[in-house]
């Protein structure tokens, strides 16, 4: 019967309005919560227009953030490429947060509005909420109002001390963002609005009663032998808890210069970076999962004869260019589409659990014909990040499909090798090769602070732990080191130590050469 | 019930401030690199659009990076076609080879660039050189303009009105509108006056009498409700600005460069011809540029030679003056082409030269010019002791004969960027009024 099936159509045309809208919602949350089974915070959905998407694209997406002349740069950037139409613009915004926040914007057609919904608002939703980096090391309930202190207080920052004296010291902290993260320890929790109140009145008393004529230095006593210095400097390092791998907090906590609200400001950079540290671990699997959910419930909404033809194909276009993965010799190819793989990784665990072939009873014998796909996932989605989830899931099938191949990049040599392919003996090479390639940790420069005497010449000395001979691009070491200087307020020296060999690989620092 | 919140009508621009923050951030690199383009670039260049790539070095965010060309790395690529372990492929570039990751985040950044418009460059040019802001609009002002009548306009003053074009509107509006002519009230007059003079008493001639006299009411009121012209029939001359055609200028730079002249000594040297440029550029339609520099024999040569030459020798400067005789005898009469002349000079000329020099001008060269400027530039301690006093080079005391004797001689000193453009209005001002202001500070 044509004419009921067509009065069961959330909606007929690409015009949208917040009835559709909220007709559509209900029925993908029927489905997303009743038969995938996902754990959601609340939904909040915010129609925006384009110019207002630029906008959050450029203070890393998120509803408030301070004043600094970065974002400025890159919307300038952003909008010039879209202007170009270089880069069009994402459909869909969504912020970690509880009420979980899902930008729409208003060019979107109506199926592109249901499309976002389902992978925004369901997809990202159910992977933050649920994820264990996301549960450990963020807190959805709490970032909103901290933004929204941090806003405010860099705003009265700048009225009390200048616009350039806050922008100078948000610039060497911008610097240190990457290492501004604890990697293995867990942060403290945000705590509420309050309690920071009561800390910063804490810390204004002691800035205005502090007197300098309480201070009593021990006398330094002459006459140390080797020995001795070497077991003070074990001594010190201990007092400061050294090596330290979360370089803006040592700053923070140590410096000898900063104020207390250069302080704050250090900190306030800090837990930005920190919250977003678990979003880029889990690239592939936040984006497979919601390309996932995304993808099952408008298939089933289109089985239930609730949107169109039409639609349906509109849909499946957006879709298969999201999930579209150019090979290595294609012009386009921008590296591995994390879209592509964490939703042809899904697709995979779903065909290995309901339709197995032996060599998936081979490799995974847990899952491989059980038929709880929806179980498996949601517990790989809780349990893992990029980089375990792919060890654990990446099936042979898989590789074959991609046909990835493995090289190894020498510098020096003018070729390339390839050292695995995707056959029998390279399965798991190429696995255990392109987890690592997602381990975030141990793709970024290894950090920390080692030494620094506070009674002495208060010579901070960092070390780069060198993996694989990879050095740091030298002008920007340089100019990074200066932000740290900056920090520190005295000088900084950065050795570079073979993590293998303890050979000291070079050595710079930011003090005259003639020392 | 999802929550759902339409922001389109919040305020806009919410980064408007960041931008703001950015573009003064990038602004003092904006000049920096505007400064390096004019001082490579051509005289006639400064006053263009220019592109300026998107400043690195003032709006740079430095961070921990791995360097593309170290190491040992691994990469799993997707699409396979014909490779089996242990083939060897050939590194396309020396960035970290076939790699998706080596193609950095910043890359795209390069081919971003402001563009900036002639006036935003002047700004940016004009911004040591400490220009009064009202000089600066007028320097910019591209062309003189001229009325020119070009058609009708509905407004305007009164003294513009065009009677013709306005009576025919009136008429064609009063033909339209029906409005009773004068020979119509008359006809209907006359007739009332003939029928009243028959002085017939019977009831007809009297309904005739009655009607048309109703008639003539109202043609006369048809007459006042119907103006004769109307504000809309009124048409004005328009008159259009047209660019007033000019002249062509020759612009003769003669500068020393013997070893004392240095690269600060021709950066300033520079600095002064390039405002010349621009405000004559100001003035005429056509200026050409004339680059003779001489040390002990002097030669035309184009402007790149000028400035970056370090060709040396001893100082003959009259040998530069009859260098500009003889050209503009070949190829600019005095007839056709209006002739400007600025030297620059450390002032340093070799003995007795200096008499020639100025008896070459006296005879000849300012006769032809329209101004000869001239420019020592001098030390920036010798500002001092020269600043004030007459005494100096011995081409300076030489000019000074000149000066005294043409109004279209000048010549003056500069040590630094500031200096040239209170010196070079000195130079220029011409109008009276100008002049007195001068003379007063």
């Amino acid at each position: 019967m044509p004419k009921g099936a067509a009065s069961n159509l959330l909606f007929h045309n690409s015009d949208w309005n917040f009835e559709t809208l909220s007709r559509t919602y209900d029925a993908i949350e029927t489905i997303a919560l009743d038969e995938l089974h996902l754990d959601v915070y609340p939904n909040q959905l915010e129609i925006i227009s384009s110019e207002q998407m630029l906008d959050a694209y450029s203070s890393v997406g998120m509803p408030l953030m301070y004043q600094h002349w970065s974002f400025g740069k890159r919307f300038v950037f952003e909008e010039h490429l879209y202007r170009k139409g270089r880069r069009g613009l994402a459909y869909e915004l969504v912020i970690n947060s509880n009420p979980c926040i899902t930008y729409l914007m208003e060019e979107n057609t109506m199926a592109m509005q249901a499309l976002v919904t389902a992978h925004a608002a369901f997809g990202h939703n159910h992977f933050f909420k649920n994820n264990y980096l996301f549960q450990q090391w963020t807190d959805a309930s709490a970032i909103l109002s901290y933004m929204e202190f941090a806003k405010k207080y860099i705003t009265k920052c700048e009225e009390r001390y200048g616009t350039s004296e806050v922008e100078v010291i948000l610039d060497s902290a911008h610097a240190l963002m990457d290492q501004g993260v604890f990697r293995y320890r867990r942060p403290p929790r945000l705590s509420s609005e309050k309690e920071r109140e009561r800390a910063r009145e804490r810390l204004e008393y002691e800035e205005q009663t502090y007197s300098d004529l309480w201070r009593t230095l021990p006398p330094s006593s002459d006459g140390h032998d080797s020995k001795e210095a070497e077991r003070d400097a074990s001594e010190r390092k201990k007092a400061l808890n050294l090596p330290e791998e979360n370089l803006l907090y040592f700053l923070e906590k140590t410096s000898l210069i900063l104020e207390p609200w250069q302080r704050e400001l250090l900190r306030i950079v800090r837990v930005i970076a920190q919250y977003f540290y678990p979003q880029r671990q889990t690239k592939v699997m936040n984006e497979g999962c919601a390309t996932f959910v995304h993808y099952t419930i408008m298939n089933r909404l289109f089985d239930q004869g609730r949107i169109s033809e039409g639609s349906m194909l509109e849909m499946l276009h957006s879709h298969s260019n999201v999930v579209f993965q150019p090979s290595f010799d294609d012009p386009r190819f921008p590296g591995i589409n994390p879209y592509a793989l964490g939703f042809a990784m899904m697709q995979d665990i779903q065909r290995v659990c309901t339709d197995p072939t032996s060599e998936d009873r081979d490799w995974f014998p847990e899952i491989a014909g059980s038929g709880r796909w929806r179980e498996t996932l949601i517990d790989a989605w809780a349990n893992h990040r990029d980089e375990s989830f792919i060890l654990q899931y990446l099936s042979p099938a898989l590789i074959r499909k991609f046909r990835l191949f493995l090289l190894t990049d020498e510098a020096g040599d003018n070729y390339c090798e390839v050292a695995s392919i995707h056959n029998e003996r390279g399965y798991e090479t190429i696995r255990t090769a392109l987890a690592r390639s997602y381990d975030v940790a141990a793709n970024q420069s290894d950090i920390q602070v080692v030494d620094v005497d506070l009674l002495g010449d208060r010579h901070l000395r960092l070390q780069h732990n060198v993996k694989n001979g990879i050095l740091l691009d030298e002008a920007s070491r340089d100019a990074t080191l200066r932000h740290v200087r900056h920090l520190w307020g005295y000088d900084v020296s950065l050795a570079g130590i073979d993590a293998e060999t303890d050979d000291v690989l070079y050595e710079c620092s930011t003090a005259p050469t003639s020392e | 019930m999802p929550n759902f919140i339409d922001r389109r009508l919040n305020p806009k621009d919410k980064s408007l401030g960041n931008r703001r923050r950015f573009l003064k951030r990038a602004r003092e690199e904006l000049k920096r690199t505007i400064k390096e383009q004019i001082k490579a670039g051509k005289i006639a260049d400064v006053d263009a659009e220019h592109r300026v790539p998107m400043p690195e070095r003032g709006v740079g965010e430095p961070s921990f990076q791995p360097s593309p060309g170290t190491g040992e790395r691994q990469y799993v690529l997707p699409g396979n076609q014909e490779f089996t372990p242990g083939d060897r492929l050939p590194k396309p570039s020396a960035r970290g080879g076939a790699s998706g990751k080596g193609a950095g985040t910043g890359e795209s950044e390069d081919d971003f660039q402001f563009v900036l418009s002639r006036d935003e460059v002047l700004d940016l040019f004009f911004e040591d050189l400490e220009l009064p802001d009202m000089v600066k609009l007028n320097l910019k002002e591209s062309v003189a303009f001229k009325p020119r009548r070009a058609g009708f306009a509905t407004s305007g003053s009164p003294t513009n009105i065009n009677v013709g074009r306005t009576m025919r509107n009136s008429y064609g509006r009063r033909i339209a509108l029906r409005r009773p002519s004068r020979a119509d009230v008359a006809a209907v007059a006359d007739e009332i006056a003939k029928l009243e003079a028959e002085s017939n008493a019977s009831g007809a001639h009297h309904k005739r009498i009655e009607a048309l006299r109703e008639e003539l009411d109202k043609l006369e009121r048809r007459r006042r409700r119907i103006a004769y012209v109307d504000p809309v029939d009124i048409r004005f001359n328009r008159f259009e600005p047209q660019p007033l055609p000019n002249a062509s200028a020759v612009m003769f730079c003669l500068m020393d460069v013997s070893a004392s002249m240095g690269e600060r000594e021709k950066d300033l040297a520079k600095r002064f011809f390039v405002l010349l440029h621009l405000f004559l550029k100001r003035r005429y339609k056509r200026i050409d540029i004339v680059f003779i520099r001489h040390t002990d024999e002097a030669g035309e040569v184009d402007e790149n030679t000028f400035f970056y030459s370090k060709q040396s020798g001893g100082t003959v400067v009259s040998t530069a003056i009859e260098e500009m005789l003889r050209i503009i005898e070949e190829r600019y009469p005095a007839r056709e082409w209006n002739i400007y002349a600025a030297q620059a000079s450390d002032g340093e000329n070799s003995a007795g030269d200096s008499d020639l020099c100025v008896s070459l001008l006296h005879r000849e060269v300012m006769r032809l010019c329209q101004y000869y400027a001239y420019v020592e530039i001098i030390d920036e301690r010798e500002t001092e002791i020269f600043g004030t006093t007459d005494n100096g080079t011995s081409l300076w005391r030489a000019y000074r004969t000149v000066d005294s004797e043409w109004s279209n001689f000048q010549m003056t000193r500069i040590a630094r960027p500031s200096d040239i453009y209170p010196v070079f209005r000195k130079l220029f001002a011409r109008q009276p009024t100008m002049q007195l202001r001068t003379e007063r500070r």
